[in-house]
């Protein structure tokens, strides 16, 4: 039972489940379930992109490219071809699985900053498309996109798509600690240890590296789609390169290689600019300062970090021994 | 017929030859051994064996298959496992889990039944737990089944890597220096685990630079100098050859060949 209550796939999930389940007694009103729901669609993105970055130590500083290309799909797929939504959300993310795939191929052969280089100038297209292509997206002003529906049944109001958006990150969460815990999942953590080592125990590099590229492109593209119909509104900014940084500051303030932090570092930065509205100008230089003070202070991140400060605590109190 | 195969192996740096022109033959069963002083292109050869190099000329065959040119994973798939000089370790995963990646060939495991973990897939993640645990404990590392890698000595570091390359269930084990950085002690007790892989049927391929551990434990000795195969033959036989004294042993066969080569090279 207590080994049970200590694994991070039985007890974790629990109580990320039992957070979730309970959170909305504190949901005063409709502005506080928004923010919660953004919390989770952010959250389910830093937990594809932590697969990526964290486990598989690869960069990429073009993530919001999926998530506004599967907002966009969607949009465009529901809104101007009477798709229903379902079916564009999927159409939408195979179109991103595919272009991930092809994308990937050529530029995980990069490592370090060319591939941070590579991944932000396909982030940078894809929002110059977005932003240009005006009779399919409206152009800077955006579009708007008609209302999720689910077998004729429209989702609409906050509570609805609170707990959608509640199961489907608990169900993130769940793939990615399965992942984690499996022979691929094992590989990935491999290459981001010594890609040498990994490569002579039969891991080929480049191929887990395309899938954990897709996975991760996939999850924001879900994420993205689910996003657009939500709010009824799509802009470029959702492909904005400030967007992918903000993701992949979730990611390493939360922690890398931690897919709880993922979930943590989405939940307070989705958060922060909410409470610090007056400081609405100068978003960006807070979140440069959040990643500057990750990095220096806490460079594995908070929950890892929180974690480390935990296990010396008991341990010390269970005489001394400390954690190894 | 042999285990591995080389013909007429070469590398080049720039023009500058690494391995020149090598050819050998590795029957399967025996602890081969490669030596040769500093730069004598022996960790070049190693990278070619393995695949991380691909040779500039020649061929390489593994049970007569053709492995020319191939990335490492094949030349994983196809049997071979090494260890590192410079330690390669997963740092960020604990030891246990590092002997489990060496076990990755061996898993057949589909990214949907990964994501899923189905029943099946757990029953075999528990498997795959205990069956590294057993090799940690082969190598001698009953004690640190639980531990990070990171808080490892290096002496355990360096078994660690024996265990996660015997865990890919190799026809042929490539040890890269393994007794470098030991004190006496454990170089001893890498001797003898060397000397029970051999006797469990592993082929071990060793270069090394220890004299004392190399002529201990080889049935066949390689000398490698500025690239080139100088020399080989049994322990016994390669201790006398005068070419052999001459460029690597100095004028009586120790121990400390690095140090008097060094002074030789000089010359």
């Amino acid at each position: 039972m207590r080994s049970w209550l200590a694994s991070p796939r039985t007890g974790g999930l629990a109580a990320l489940a039992a957070v979730i389940a309970l959170l909305p007694l504190g949901l005063v009103n409709n502005y506080f379930y928004e923010v919660a729901i953004l919390v989770g669609l952010n959250a389910i993105v830093c937990v594809g992109l932590n697969l990526l970055i964290g486990y598989a130590g690869q960069i990429s500083l073009g993530h919001a490219g999926f998530f506004g290309l599967g907002a966009y799909g969607s949009a465009i797929l529901s809104a101007r071809f009477g798709w229903p939504p379902l079916a564009a959300l999927i159409a939408a993310t195979l179109t991103v699985a595919l272009l991930a795939h092809v994308i990937g191929r050529p530029i995980l052969r990069l490592r370090g900053h060319y591939l941070a280089m590579a991944t932000l100038g396909m982030g940078v297209i894809l929002s110059i498309v977005a932003a240009t292509e005006d009779h399919w997206t409206g152009g800077p002003d955006g579009m708007s996109v008609p209302p999720f529906t689910l077998f004729g049944t429209s989702l609409s109001g906050e509570g609805a798509w609170y707990s959608v958006v509640g199961a489907l990150l608990v169900a993130a969460v769940w793939l990615s600690l399965n992942l984690i815990e499996s022979p691929t999942g094992r590989a990935l953590r491999a290459l981001s240890g010594s890609e040498v080592a990994a490569e002579v125990s039969g891991i080929d590099s480049a191929r887990q590296k395309l899938m954990v590229f897709v996975i991760s492109a996939v999850f924001a593209s879900v994420a993205g789609s689910l996003t657009a119909h939500y709010s009824g509104f799509i802009t470029p900014s959702k492909l904005s390169f400030f967007h992918s940084i903000e993701l992949v500051t979730m990611v390493v303030f939360g922690g890398m290689a931690s897919t709880y932090g993922a979930v943590v570092g989405a939940a307070v930065l989705t958060t922060l600019p909410q409470l610090l509205t007056v400081f609405k100008d100068y978003e960006m230089v807070v979140f440069g300062a959040i990643m500057m003070g990750t990095m220096i202070f806490m460079p594995k991140g908070l929950v890892p970090s929180l974690g480390r400060l935990a296990g010396t605590a008991v341990g010390a109190l269970r005489g001394g021994k400390g954690v190894r | 017929m042999s285990l591995l195969r080389t013909e007429m192996l070469s590398k080049e740096f720039g023009g500058v030859s690494a391995v020149d022109s090598v050819s050998f033959e590795i029957p399967p069963g025996v602890v081969y051994s490669i030596i040769g002083p500093n730069g004598a292109g022996k960790t070049t050869l190693l990278n070619l064996l393995t695949g991380i190099y691909a040779p500039s000329g020649g061929r390489i065959f593994l049970r007569g298959e053709d492995l020319t040119g191939c990335p490492p994973h094949e030349f994983a798939q196809a049997g071979v496992a090494r260890t590192f000089q410079n330690l390669q370790v997963f740092f960020n995963m604990s030891a246990l889990e590092n002997v489990m990646v060496g076990r990755y060939l061996r898993e057949r495991c589909s990214l949907a039944t990964a994501l899923l973990r189905t029943p099946g897939r757990a029953r075999a993640e528990r498997a795959c737990r205990e069956e590294a645990a057993e090799l940690m404990r082969f190598v001698g590392l009953a004690d640190w089944l639980g531990a990070r890698a990171e808080a490892m000595p290096y002496g355990a570091l360096k078994r660690l890597e024996i265990a996660r390359a015997l865990a890919t269930q190799p026809r042929m084990l490539l040890l890269d220096e393994p007794a470098a950085g030991l004190n006496p002690a454990e170089m001893h007790e890498i001797g003898e685990l060397i000397g029970r892989l051999s006797s469990r049927g592993h082929t071990v391929v060793l270069v090394e630079h220890n004299m004392r551990l190399v002529m201990g434990i080889s049935d066949h000795v390689l000398v490698l100098d500025y690239g080139r195969r100088l020399a080989e033959g049994t322990a016994e036989e390669v201790r006398r050859d005068r070419r052999v004294i001459e460029a690597y042993l100095g004028s009586a066969a120790g121990s400390d060949g690095k140090a008097r080569n060094a002074g030789a090279r000089a010359h």
